[in-house]
């Protein structure tokens, strides 16, 4: 008997072709069954279907959805409602955005206590303390006094970890419970799932886009495409004899390959000298000294033409605003040396012309592009400012030409951003940054918001891009694997420091600072973790 | 697909302005009615629209004629409505009148009951308490309540949206310190202030108008202001800044666009609010000078006069059609700025 077996599930909006299309699973207690595809394969929706939760315009047709071979088919509204927090618990991918803002953590919990065992005042007060422990979060009133944004990434997802188990589930959802988590903290969740798994038996279903994620914590795995289930079995097989080309093609799309050669002899482009942003708090009391927090801590760097610097680091550890600051766009102490001239004295209208030397490519596909402006608009920008003697057909000729160079059709100018994809936006965004043929490109996590194929295909890109134009880059990335395929050199950051700074593959091999070898262990190893025998 | 995707925006703005059938009949219905009241000397008025006499054309509403062009009397302006006066036209030619035979001024000396009369054939909506058609007055007063609210919502909006730019733009103490003053200068008591300065200033259409607009450029502020804070850390401003585009053009090609769609749900609500304050005014008696056609001093007969219900209830449908017509319009114009609709 299977804890929840799902048969010839079909989702569809309205009359177009379906999203989930006739996919069956089967969950054992005590497994952890992984969902796997790339955005839009429809995992998403076929775990809310499970939970009710899809949109009012779907709808889901099924042979059976059985929970312990109860067919919920048949249940009424109310009954599977009270599934949902009950038999079966969820955890979402965001805990900043699952969490209410205004509740403290002891609210969150009681909430579903009250709900489902009607649970309140010490009792609840109590279990809430239990779940705690459960999670591995410090049992104490202080902790459940705290409000969702006084607690780490981390904690939150533990927090919300503690809320789906407080009715002692049976199958737990957990919707990529770790995408917006560091690779460390990623590691300490994924831990904490697997040991509530076999101490309470529960059936979870994972869904998660990281086949190295899966392959080290997941016994069973599905893998979709468009709507479809194209393979599924034990992970271990699946993963190491992949039998459908869609599977292998997912694998082989692990980010590979090194960075392009530099010549000894290479000048300097870019060197930053003790550079320093330090931001202001609040103040301590009324008449204390504000505190001051280091966002980035004495950084020097050189640059050579051609070279690729990563910057790696957890969220909060600083890259982003060593970005900004290089940039010139928030204000910094120290020096940086931009071909030979010193941006930090400049101001206003005496920096603008040394801004086409040095630009920028963002992270998120989706903010990174005006909604508003068409392609044409958005990319020829830069040429309004620095080239104003251009005429209307000059830039859009020059638009013309720098989409094709990254891969897109020339004739989207009239196009708005939502009608591309992740990646295509990307291009853009990237054409937007060349099209004053720039020496420096500061790339901030370009690819951390895409699939693995897709982000395989812009690395290749911005790979092509610095042969064929001697570009430098920064590349800013907290993911190990992206940045080894990219950097010639590297810089390990931590707190606004810098822990470690070598030869790209000198770090990966001899990691000196203890830190950089946590980073490396948690995004390079393949060990199975804690996996039931079949 | 493709030939609507890259049809030029303001086309598919208009379509998406279009699909709102309410919103665009609406719209069809309001300028029809703001045209025709533009014109409003050719539709209600106490001259005749054209005159032909002895051979030759007059225009009374463009030029003023003496009483003497006619063959009479007086050198002073012709009385067209003066049965004397109609005789001698009519003598060596004939006159074309407008539908309705008033002007807003116009005093109907020959009514049968006293003021405020019935509606009649006459006066299709009665008179009011001084024997002025009922009709001719809501057409004039419909004019000046669109143009004074029109005015009052395009000033006060500019004025509101580049404050609130500027304040979300620059945040800081430029934002704290506009925020403080926002915070003083709309908690003056505005109703009072205007009857304070109408003891001093003469009120006229143009005062009433600076006076307000002291008061009502606010609304706007907070909408933009959150919008261009929200805005100015999104990641297309931050390359647009790394490129090195102008503030100014920034702020206007980046950031206000996002704003307007906030701005221009308001708009409606602001004109509306405009045009139910100088109606308000009007109704207690410190709007308009005496004897402005308003919606607000018929209101305000109405009330004077419940024996007479065609004063209070046709400046009540009056407004009632202007503002819900003005609401309507504002939805379809927030559908046409929204990019989920005219992007579908």
């Amino acid at each position: 008997m299977s804890l929840l077996e799902l048969e010839q599930l079909t989702v569809r909006f309205g009359d177009a072709a379906p999203v989930v299309d006739r996919v069956s699973l089967k969950l054992e207690r005590g497994r952890m069954l992984a969902l796997v595809g790339e955005s839009g394969s429809g995992k998403s929706l076929t775990a809310m279907s499970i939970l009710d939760l899809l949109p009012a315009s779907a709808t889901r047709e099924a042979k059976a959805l059985r929970l312990d071979d109860e067919n919920l088919l048949a249940w009424s509204e109310t009954e599977r409602r009270r599934l949902r927090g009950g038999r079966i618990g969820t955890i979402f991918q965001e805990p900043l955005t699952a969490l209410n803002p205004l509740h403290t953590v002891e609210k969150q919990i009681g909430e579903t206590l009250r709900i489902h065992q009607g649970l309140s005042g010490a009792a609840a007060r109590q279990r809430s303390l239990s779940l705690l422990s459960q999670v591995e979060l410090p049992a104490s009133e202080a902790m459940l006094s705290r409000y969702p944004h006084q607690l780490s990434g981390g904690q939150r997802q533990r927090v919300m970890i503690a809320m789906a188990l407080a009715n002692d589930p049976e199958l737990l959802i957990a919707d990529e419970p770790t995408t917006a988590l560091d690779v460390t903290v990623q590691e300490t969740i994924m831990d904490l799932l697997k040991r509530l798994q076999h101490e309470r038996n529960l059936g979870i279903l994972l869904i998660s886009h990281d086949l190295g994620l899966v392959g080290r914590f997941a016994e069973d795995v599905a893998v979709m495409h468009h709507g479809k289930v194209v393979e599924s079995g034990p992970s271990e097989q699946v993963l190491s004899q992949p039998q459908a080309h869609y599977t292998r093609h997912l694998i082989d799309a692990e980010p590979s390959g090194t960075a392009i050669p530099v010549p000894d002899d290479a000048p300097t482009l870019l060197r930053a000298d003790d550079l320093q942003v330090s931001f202001k708090g609040g103040r301590r009391g009324w008449f204390g000294p504000r505190e001051e927090t280091r966002a980035v801590d004495r950084i020097s760097f050189q640059l050579r033409r051609g070279e690729t610097l990563g910057v790696v680091g957890e969220s909060g550890s600083g890259k982003s605003t060593l970005a900004l600051a290089l940039l010139r766009l928030v204000a910094c102490q120290g020096r940086i040396m931009l071909l030979d001239q010193d941006l930090t004295r400049l101001r206003g209208g005496a920096l603008r012309p040394w801004r086409r030397h040095m630009q920028v490519v963002f992270q998120d596909p989706f903010g990174s592009l005006n909604p508003r402006l068409t392609v044409l608009r958005a990319v020829e920008e830069g040429l309004r400012v620095h080239q104003p003697d251009l005429s209307r057909d000059q830039r859009r000729d020059r638009v013309r030409q720098l989409l094709r160079e990254v891969g897109l059709d020339p004739e989207a100018l009239e196009r708005y951003p939502h009608e591309f994809s992740g990646g295509q936006r990307q291009r853009i965004a990237i054409a937007r940054a060349l099209i004053m043929k720039p020496d420096l490109l500061i790339l901030d996590e370009p690819t951390s918001a895409l699939d693995r194929s897709v982000q395989a295909q812009v690395l290749d890109l911005l790979r092509d891009l610095q042969r064929r134009h001697g570009l430098s880059y920064l590349f800013i990335s907290h993911d190990l694997k992206v940045v080894r395929a990219l950097s010639h050199r590297l810089l390990v950051m931590r707190q606004g420091q810098v822990v470690e700074h070598g030869d790209t593959e000198t770090v990966f091999q001899r990691p000196e600072h203890d830190y950089t070898r946590t980073l490396i262990d948690a995004a390079f190893s393949t060990e199975k973790k804690h996996a039931v025998a079949h | 697909m493709m030939a609507t995707a890259s049809a030029p925006l303001w086309r598919r703005q208009w379509r998406a302005f279009r699909a709102n059938r309410r919103g665009f009949w609406s719209l069809l219905v309001f300028l029809v009615l703001f045209v025709l009241s533009l014109g409003a000397e050719w539709i209600a008025n106490d001259k005749p629209l054209l005159i032909r006499y002895d051979g030759a054309f007059y225009t009374p509403v463009l030029n003023t004629y003496p009483e003497t062009t006619f063959g009479g009397f007086f050198e002073t302006e012709a009385n067209y409505r003066d049965p004397v006066v109609r005789e001698l036209i009519e003598e060596k030619g004939w006159m074309l009148w407008p539908a309705i035979r008033y002007h807003y001024t116009t005093i109907n000396y020959e009514l049968t009951v006293p003021a405020p009369a019935p509606p009649s054939a006459e006066n299709w909506l009665g008179t009011d308490d001084q024997g002025r058609d009922v009709l001719a007055r809501l057409i004039y007063g419909f004019r000046t309540s669109v143009l004074f609210g029109l005015m009052l919502t395009l000033s006060a909006s500019a004025i509101g949206i580049m404050v609130g730019a500027i304040q979300g733009y620059y945040g800081g103490w430029t934002d704290l310190a506009g925020q403080r003053f926002i915070e003083i200068w709309s908690s003056m008591p505005i109703l009072y202030l205007i009857i304070i300065l109408s003891s001093f200033v003469v009120p006229s259409f143009w005062s009433l108008l600076v006076i307000m607009l002291l008061f009502s450029w606010m609304t706007l502020v907070d909408l933009v202001r959150a919008e261009f804070l929200r805005c100015r850390n999104m990641e297309y401003v931050r390359a647009a800044q790394a490129i090195g585009v102008r503030t100014p053009v920034i702020m206007f090609r980046h950031m206000l666009p996002n704003a307007m769609v906030a701005t221009l749900t308001y708009l409606p609500f602001v004109l509306n609010a405009a045009v139910i304050t100088l109606t308000s005014l009007d109704f207690i008696g410190f709007g308009l000078p005496p004897g402005s056609p308003s919606l607000g001093e018929l209101l305000g007969q109405g009330k004077a006069n419940l024996q007479a219900p065609w004063l209070g209830l046709s400046a009540f449908a009056t407004l009632a059609l202007m503002l819900s017509l003005l609401v309507f319009i504002g939805e379809a114009v927030r559908d046409a700025f929204d990019p989920r609709k005219f992007l579908s």
